[in-house]
């Protein structure tokens, strides 16, 4: 359920009572809610479903885990070096 | 696209495909929650590269497929209303009731309008002030914040002429559900991450522990479906039954608070049918006594519908993972996508779609 | 919540009835738009010769091959970026002349107008078509105008038909594909798709892509010098899927495709992912995908990447022999699934 995709914040304003942006997918700009993560900025990248931010990524997060899961690559091209590609 | 790109790298799939094979031992029945998973591991051809061992069971994650036919033929009818622009996500168009879907009700007239997000039913019923404009409030917890404050909005701008027939569900409640059922398959779940992202995981403990199963919080892409599997395998295999999250860059403990403030404030739970399942408690949001004005069913008064559903599919062993789509027999040959007999072959998202998009040859060649 | 939950009983929708009413996914391209021409059509009007289902069709006058062809062109908004209805109309039919290896010679065009529209609107739109016909060197013979009441059309709806030559050496069929032959796509997929989202009231987006809509009868004409072509298409509403889905049927042959090969901008990437739409799917105008003999694949190729729109041409897959005809991907990661023809109207999904 729920097709949601990130996009980064390129714009932050307020619309009558809520919080709106533009978000950046890669090459195409959307109008999204933003009231939902009243902390996110311009720069951030945050999830979208149906128009409106669920949820900023953290990008900490997302490094640390890109590089453990790097490690397991590497360790495992060291293990068998042939079966990798 | 960054955060997407870099979690479709066909090294690192391969690294964690290799790492699964390594420490599994035996046959594991997994279940993906999500309908969007179940699409993201066909859509991949990522369900046939895991080791024989795991078999992955899909689940009733998919909003457009657990929605009641009585509930579809209630919104037909108010679609069909000429004084009505009624508006949805793309995705409901496609149901049929028990005659027609909201495509017929365009054909034949009726100003059936697909909308993006739910502001923009909004708009429309601010740009059209003679007219009643009518939202169809369907999906999960990660939908309900986006469709409740549509509500709001309309009540804090006194909106008179927009209204929501509102249909939500809510995954814990039917996940005790397929749990609990004596036909239940399930050794663990991989839980939805995107409804995670909004209600958190702090209400999977307590199934964990009572079932013995493990609940992996996972995402969307290759990368992060495969953790989500090697993460739950490592439980299976070490006969641990606890709650983890591998989408930790989108999905907190907690959750998106403001989000869940605004879904109680609008609505609360009610027991909700599902669609191929049946009735299950306080499953489902409704409106609250205070937003009751914008209930699209009572403002048009649709009275009782009673329908019929038929014996011929199987959604509902489909929908609890007991059977898969191929084993239905109507599977490919009444029931295709054009001709759908049941809602898991209507969503693009629904199993038996998945399937038949994506996996007929294989089914062909098994017959 | 009970211990022992009941799932008996419980069944599943009643079957729906097969459309009686024409609904906007038979016009979509898709596999409703074969029903409704396999179920209506062919019967009361066309002999099923495989032939009726190419681009174009060839009728042999004297012993001259002529090729005839009629399009209509409903789009909303009437202006797009990168292109008009009226530049449309006239590449619309222009390429289905040149898919079975002809060399379009003139056109025709019938106007509905819904009364109202603007002369200057008009202007710009046959002002289109003049340039649109230049530039592929074609001429418009003759042409009609009706018009109709307030709300009896969009605006504008454009019809063209055309003829052109083809040469006796020429054999181009949908139902020509061979086993080993490679298939070569002339540029990126979505482009016109997403560019008229994109301008279209409620999806609400920006993005600085443009329509592809292009005349490809120069680009054909160069190719047919350089090699051995057997099937050519232009991937228009139903986009490449249903396209090769067609050419798999007609040659009774399974079509494999390399998804890392597949060229999209990444401009058309994001909004397939924002609206839940797959570039497969997503429609094209200036875009046309050949299977060719393997030995001319790279001859072929490079002529094309000398022309203006076939410079991004790439080879994407080929063509194989299973049991049972079928378009088939593998995908970057290396699993592989089924492409299907787009089953009805494309629609923005939340799931």
């Amino acid at each position: 359920m729920c097709l949601s995709i990130p996009g980064k914040i390129t714009e932050v304003y307020e619309d009558g009572s809520l919080i709106m942006g533009k978000v950046d997918f890669g090459g195409v700009l959307k109008e999204v809610c933003l009231d939902y993560v009243p902390e996110a900025q311009t720069g951030q990248y945050v999830l979208i479903h149906v128009g409106f931010a669920i949820s900023v990524l953290d990008e900490d997060e997302a490094m640390a885990r890109m590089d453990l899961l790097r490690e397991i690559e590497s360790f495992e091209e060291e293990l068998n070096p042939d079966e990798i590609r | 696209m960054k955060y997407v790109d870099e979690y479709r790298d066909p090294a690192q799939v391969k690294s964690l495909l290799e790492e699964i094979a390594k420490i599994v031992s035996r046959p594991w029945t997994l279940m993906e929650i999500c309908g969007g998973q179940t699409h993201a591991f066909l859509h991949h051809g990522l369900d046939d590269m895991l080791p024989g061992e795991i078999e992955l069971v899909h689940g009733p994650g998919c909003p457009v497929c657990v929605t009641p036919l009585e509930q579809i033929d209630r919104a037909l009818a108010i679609a069909a209303r000429p004084e009505v622009i009624f508006t949805s996500y793309g995705d409901m168009l496609r149901v049929p009731g028990s005659t027609v879907d909201l495509f017929n009700v365009r054909a034949k007239g009726g100003d059936v309008r697909v909308v993006y997000s739910p502001l923009e039913s909004l708009k429309i019923a601010q740009a059209n002030p003679d007219k009643q404009v009518v939202f169809f409030a369907i999906g999960f917890e990660t939908t309900a914040p986006a469709n409740a404050m549509a509500v709001l909005q309309a009540q804090k701008q006194n909106i008179k002429n927009f209204s929501v027939v509102v249909s939500h569900v809510c995954v814990p409640p039917a996940m005790e559900a397929i749990l609990s059922s004596k036909h239940n398959r399930v050794q663990a779940y991989l839980a939805a991450g995107h409804v995670c992202a909004v209600m958190g995981y702090h209400e999977y403990p307590p199934i964990a522990e009572k079932y013995k199963v493990p609940i992996v919080v996972t995402g969307f892409e290759p990368v992060d479906l495969l953790r989500g599997v090697l993460t739950a395998i490592k439980q299976l295999e070490a006969g641990k039954a606890e709650v983890e999250n591998a989408y930790e860059r989108a999905v907190t403990l907690e959750g998106n608070l403001p989000a869940q403030k605004v879904i109680n404030t609008v609505l609360q739970p009610v027991d909700r049918k599902w669609r191929g399942i049946g009735m299950i408690p306080k499953s489902g949001w409704g409106l609250r006594p205070e937003f009751e004005s914008f209930d699209a069913e009572t403002r048009f008064s649709v009275g009782e519908i009673v329908t019929q559903e038929s014996p011929l599919c199987i959604a509902g062993e489909i929908l609890q993972g007991i059977q898969k789509p191929p084993q239905c027999s109507a599977f490919g040959k009444e029931c295709t996508p054009s001709t759908p007999l049941g809602a898991p072959m209507v969503s693009a998202e629904g199993a038996c779609s998945a399937y038949y998009r994506y996996h007929r040859e294989a089914v062909f060649h098994e017959r | 919540m009970k211990d022992e939950f009941d799932f008996e009983g419980y069944t599943c929708p009643v079957p729906i009835k097969p459309n009686d009413t024409v609904v906007l996914g038979h016009g979509s391209g898709g596999r409703l738009s074969h029903d409704l021409i396999n179920r209506l059509f062919l019967p009361e009007l066309g002999k099923a010769a495989p032939r009726a289902l190419d681009d174009s069709a060839i009728v042999n006058i004297n012993g001259q091959r002529l090729a005839l062809t009629t399009d209509s062109h409903v789009v909303s908004p009437l202006f797009f970026p990168g292109g008009d209805i009226g530049r449309l109309a006239i590449c619309g039919t222009v390429n289905d002349l040149a898919m079975v290896g002809a060399k379009p010679i003139a056109l025709t065009c019938g106007f509905v107008i819904e009364e109202g529209l603007s002369f200057e609107i008009l202007q710009r739109v046959v002002q289109s078509m003049r340039d649109s016909a230049a530039e592929a060197g074609v001429y418009i013979a003759a042409g009609d105008t009706k018009v109709v009441q307030k709300g009896g059309a969009d605006k504008l709806f454009i019809n063209t038909a055309g003829i052109g030559f083809v040469e006796s050496t020429i054999n181009i069929s949908g139902a020509n594909a061979r086993v080993d032959d490679v298939i070569i796509i002339s540029g990126t997929l979505g482009d016109h798709g997403i560019a008229v989202m994109s301008a279209r009231e409620g999806l609400n987006f920006e993005t600085d892509l443009k329509s592809d809509v292009a005349p490809l009868n120069h680009l054909i004409a160069a190719m047919i010098q350089a090699g051995e072509i057997h099937v050519l298409r232009d991937p228009t509403r139903g986009g490449l899927a249903t396209t090769l889905n067609e050419i798999a049927i007609q040659s009774n042959l399974t079509v494999e495709l390399q998804e890392t090969a597949l060229p999209v901008k990444p401009q058309v990437h994001a909004a397939c992912e924002m609206l839940g739409f797959d570039p497969l799917y997503v429609a094209n105008e200036g875009k046309l995908v050949a299977f060719v003999k393997a030995e001319d694949a790279e001859k072929i190729l490079s002529v094309m990447h000398q022309t203006r729109y076939g410079e991004e041409a790439v080879i994407i897959g080929k063509v194989v022999q299973t049991k049972n005809p079928h378009v088939r991907l593998r995908t970057a990661i290396g699993g592989t699934r089924l492409i299907d023809m787009l089953p009805g109207e494309m629609l923005p999904r939340i799931c």
